[in-house]
């Protein structure tokens, strides 16, 4: 059972307050009065509503439509009538609406008929489409589709599928829970992951603060004869991040810029694993989670609770102290204040903590950075927070992508450990969030720069085309007037060359004729370019590669002059002057 | 209701604690200052305690900063206490004034207060009062020059004269003037022999001044309020360079560690040279930073008008602390192998 572990760089150790909400086992939550049911709860498209108001829906039926290859199914959590198709409050730090399915319950918790599948008989690409008929999505928090990540690389073998149970969050112990009672069917669905993706080895992490799920992780495996190995992992927040569990199991480090899957290893959340179980051999969709209630509470305890409670029904199970001022749904580290407490339990919903002053007194002011260094030592990323807070704050944004800030996970372990106490994750957000706007408005501008040259460019061919005619009409003209020049030379009988002038006038003729027509094309083509490049500075904006297109500019003219040299002695009239 | 952002649990630090452990780790250095050359550097520290806080009470209201939040930082402190310890036991007491203030207001909040100074206050101070008033900043206490508490004060306060007595040259300056009129005759063990002046391996009570500051050193490293690499590169580079140059010829140049004890290349290592703000913060860089500080000491002490070379050392650091950092980035999770 002994493996050599790889050690993550960085990291924290804040107290980690899970011992309250692990001293009974997972309850089910009651059926609430009334189910709000987002339909955008993972990453990637909305999915379409299926149902209307006045439906009679049955618990796990269909009532939003993937859309798209990224989208995962959403389904009514219980039975009962649709009420309204209607924009709701997220749980998001927005405090924004969005479309929601909200269904009053008929209390009769009807399931659809349900049809187990034995998915070895069935193709991969089946599987993957029923897992995302089900709605399984990563349920560590990110939401993302699971059957997206479920190909693996064509190129690189799949070495190791690691199932992350870190849970490296402070309070949070849905995971836990989830291990402890429901191992065997977190064992099976990651023998489904494994088989999809060919790994040659699966890994279940856990942070050895959980001494009971490793136990009964192992159990799990061994009753499930899988060879899977169970390994404690060191606690240390944020071990329990993919990338950081994918590192300190496999000693690969997975950078911003790639998936993990080139570098052969993939990653699964437990709860993940056993919904994916749930849907292939019970046909149960997602209609439920394992959500943490603590923090502030008389009772705190782990509720199976479904999809589309209210967040404040869900709370007062726990009982919460009177003095509680509000819900962090997810843990103390990353998650955030809900905007609004009858916002619903989603399927991103882990954890939900009662906020006190008591349990997490308000934030000191802010003071400057000293540049101690400290955040630097904690990134679990190992970047430099302390100088991307400054060229955050500096509006530097160029600034801060050369120091990597896409890389930044947002753990919070540089604010953590702050003396200053700067709220450096908030300064990261706001510079990413400023990168992607002004990435947008450049795409927006590109693409209207785009249709303005396409555009000059169809003038010029007109223009072109209209000019080449011209000259066309004027060779003819003038091989006419050299024609009979000819006759009239012939007539008057004085030419003492009777035949040859004919043809080598006309020739002449012409010749002058085509040099005439591209003279007249090249001073056009000059004029317009040179008018081009007398409009095109106005409609570039400083944009990050304002530097590049200024100097495609410069030479651009350079050539415009250079041609515009070379075609300006041509005459106006060239076909007559170069005739004689 | 509240809607601040994560994290929501903030570990129990705060710049004054980081600037209090400062202070804490000299005390043992303060300690064997007050004991071995007299408690008139207790005076001193107070007197630039209060010069320091005053001339920071004046620039954060003038700048319009919450006085309560910022004095209470300590950092002004750490300045004053570093300013104290490099000034002459004796000095006047204006002169430590006037270089604290002159630290505070000109070096620290006209480049934007605290955390944005491009150099060192205390160095700064003391660079520009050794260049405005080289005689003061050069009369150091001669060895046996009994003096009573009172009397100290009397000095500092120009209640007394300042007499010859007063004005002797630090140990390590003595033995540069001694080899330099000795024109290659005179032996630095001859002279290192003199049990006046010089002690068991640097100047005599100087010696476990240093050692005092080598223990708060070690004691802010183990709190993790410093890291190692300054100190190391610096101590590494005064020590390789030293002991080449006494390699080469032990009659001539002194030996590494008479030069590690000596003067202030032990509080400079671990309390100015460390300092975030005006130095290096990457860990190569740091690196960079403090074998550069040691190496440039030694050069100016021993080759230069001046009777130490630490504090024009990590100035000139600071000068280059920005471009090294740039240049010392190091490689993120992930991306190891491509850079």
């Amino acid at each position: 059972m002994l493996m050599n572990l790889f050690k993550f760089k960085g990291g924290v150790k804040p107290p980690t307050n899970k011992t309250q909400s692990v001293t009974l086992p997972i309850a089910t939550a009651p059926i609430p009065s009334r189910l709000v049911v987002p339909l955008h709860q993972s990453i990637g498209g909305t999915p379409r509503p299926v149902v209307q108001a006045g439906d009679k829906v049955l618990k796990g039926q269909l009532i939003g439509e993937a859309d798209g290859r990224i989208s995962a199914a959403v389904h009514a959590p219980t039975s009962g009538t649709v009420v309204e198709v209607a924009m709701h409050v997220q749980p998001h730090p927005s405090g924004l609406d969005a479309l929601c399915v909200v269904i009053a319950p008929d209390g009769q918790d009807e399931w659809i008929a349900r049809t187990a599948v034995d998915y070895q008989s069935l193709t991969p690409e089946e599987v993957r489409a029923r897992l995302q008929q089900a709605g399984v999505v990563g349920l560590g928090g990110a939401v993302f589709p699971s059957h997206g990540k479920l190909t693996a690389s064509k190129t690189v073998p799949m070495e190791e599928l690691v199932i992350n149970g870190g849970e490296c969050e402070p309070f949070m112990t849905c995971d836990d829970m989830l291990m402890r009672e429901r191992g065997e069917e977190i064992v099976r669905g990651a023998g489904i992951f494994r088989n999809l993706l060919q790994a040659k080895k699966v890994l279940i992490g856990i942070e050895d603060n959980k001494p009971e799920a490793i136990a009964a992780m192992r159990a799990a495996v061994k009753a499930a004869g899988e060879d899977f190995e169970v390994v404690a992992v060191p606690t240390r927040y944020p071990a329990g991040g993919a990338k950081q569990l994918i590192r300190v199991l496999t000693g690969k480090e997975v950078p911003a810029s790639k998936r993990s899957t080139d570098l052969g290893v993939q990653c699964f959340n437990v709860a993940t694993a056993y919904t994916a179980w749930r849907a292939l051999a019970h046909g149960e969709p997602v209609v439920s989670r394992i959500v943490t209630v603590t923090g502030n509470v008389h009772a705190p305890r782990n509720y199976d609770a479904l999809i589309g409670t209210p967040m404040d029904e869900l709370l007062d199970l726990a009982k919460p102290h009177p003095d509680t001022d509000g819900i962090i749904m997810g843990g103390p580290m990353m998650g955030f204040l809900v905007p609004n407490p009858q916002a619903p339990v989603i399927k991103a919903t882990n954890c939900l903590i009662a906020h006190d002053d008591r349990l997490f007194p308000p934030k000191p002011p802010e003071m400057p950075c000293i540049r101690c260094g400290a955040c630097a030592e904690v990134c679990p990323h190992e970047l430099q927070p302390f100088e991307m807070y400054w060229f955050a704050r500096a509006r530097n944004f160029g600034k801060t992508q050369e120091y990597h800030i896409f890389d930044c996970i947002e753990c919070g372990c540089c604010s953590y450990v702050c003396p200053s106490r700067i709220p450096l994750v908030q300064y990261f957000r706001f510079a990413k969030s400023e990168i992607w706007a002004r990435e947008r408005e450049k795409n927006a501008a590109d693409g209207a720069k785009a249709r303005f040259e396409f555009k000059q460019e169809r003038e010029e061919r007109e223009k072109a085309e209209k000019a080449e005619k011209l000259a066309r009409a004027a060779a003819v003209q003038a091989a006419r007037k050299a024609a009979e020049a000819a006759a009239a030379a012939a007539a008057v009988g004085e030419a003492p060359l009777p035949a040859a002038p004919g043809p080598e006038t006309a020739s002449a003729a012409v010749d002058a004729a085509k040099d005439a027509k591209k003279a007249t094309i090249e001073a056009a083509m000059a004029r317009a370019k040179a008018q081009r490049e007398a409009v095109q500075p106005k409609n570039v904006e400083a944009l990050s590669n304002a530097r590049q297109k200024e100097i495609d500019e410069i030479e651009a003219r350079r050539q415009a002059a250079r041609m515009a040299d070379a075609a300006g002695p041509a005459p106006t009239t060239p076909a007559g002057g170069k005739a004689e | 209701m509240m809607l601040a952002p994560a994290p929501y649990l903030l570990k129990d630090v705060s710049v004054s604690q980081v600037m209090t452990q400062v202070c804490i780790a000299l005390v043992p250095g303060i300690a064997a200052y007050a004991w071995l050359v007299g408690p008139a550097i207790l005076v001193q520290l107070v007197i630039a305690s209060l010069a320091a806080l005053g001339a920071e009470s004046l620039m954060l209201w003038m700048r319009g900063k919450p006085l309560a939040l910022f004095l209470s930082d300590g950092s002004a402190i750490v300045t004053a206490w570093l300013i104290a310890l490099a000034f002459p036991p004796l000095a006047p007491w204006w002169l430590v004034a006037l270089g604290t203030a002159f630290a505070i207001v000109v070096a620290k909040h006209l480049y934007g207060g605290l955390g944005q100074n491009p150099f060192n206050p205390a160095m700064v101070a003391f660079a520009v009062c050794i260049v405005a008033f080289p005689a003061l900043m050069s009369q150091w206490p001669s060895v046996g020059l009994q003096l009573t508490t009172g009397d100290q004060i009397d000095v500092i306060f120009g209640l007394a004269p300042r007499v010859d007595a007063m004005s002797g040259a630090t140990p390590l300056d003595a033995l540069k003037t001694a080899l330099k009129l000795g024109d290659g005759d005179i032996d630095v063990a001859h002279l290192l022999s003199n049990q006046d002046l010089y002690g068991n391996f640097a100047g005599r009570g100087w010696e476990w001044i240093a050692a005092g500051y080598l223990l708060g050193g070690l004691w802010l490293w183990q709190r993790k309020t410093i890291t190692w690499h300054v100190p190391v590169a610096f101590i590494g580079a005064l020590t390789l360079i030293s002991g080449a140059l006494w390699l080469y010829n032990p009659g001539q140049f002194a030996n590494p560690l008479f030069h590690m004890f000596s003067g202030g290349a032990m509080i400079g290592a671990f309390f100015i040279a460390t300092d975030p703000v005006s130095g290096c913060t990457t860990p190569r860089g740091k690196l960079i930073f403090g074998a550069g500080a040691g190496l440039l000491a030694y050069v100016i002490r021993v080759f230069g008008g001046y009777p130490d070379g630490v504090a024009f050392a990590i100035l000139l650091m600071n000068l280059g602390a920005p471009l090294i950092d740039l240049l010392c980035q190091p490689p993120i999770f992930g991306m190891k192998d491509k850079s």
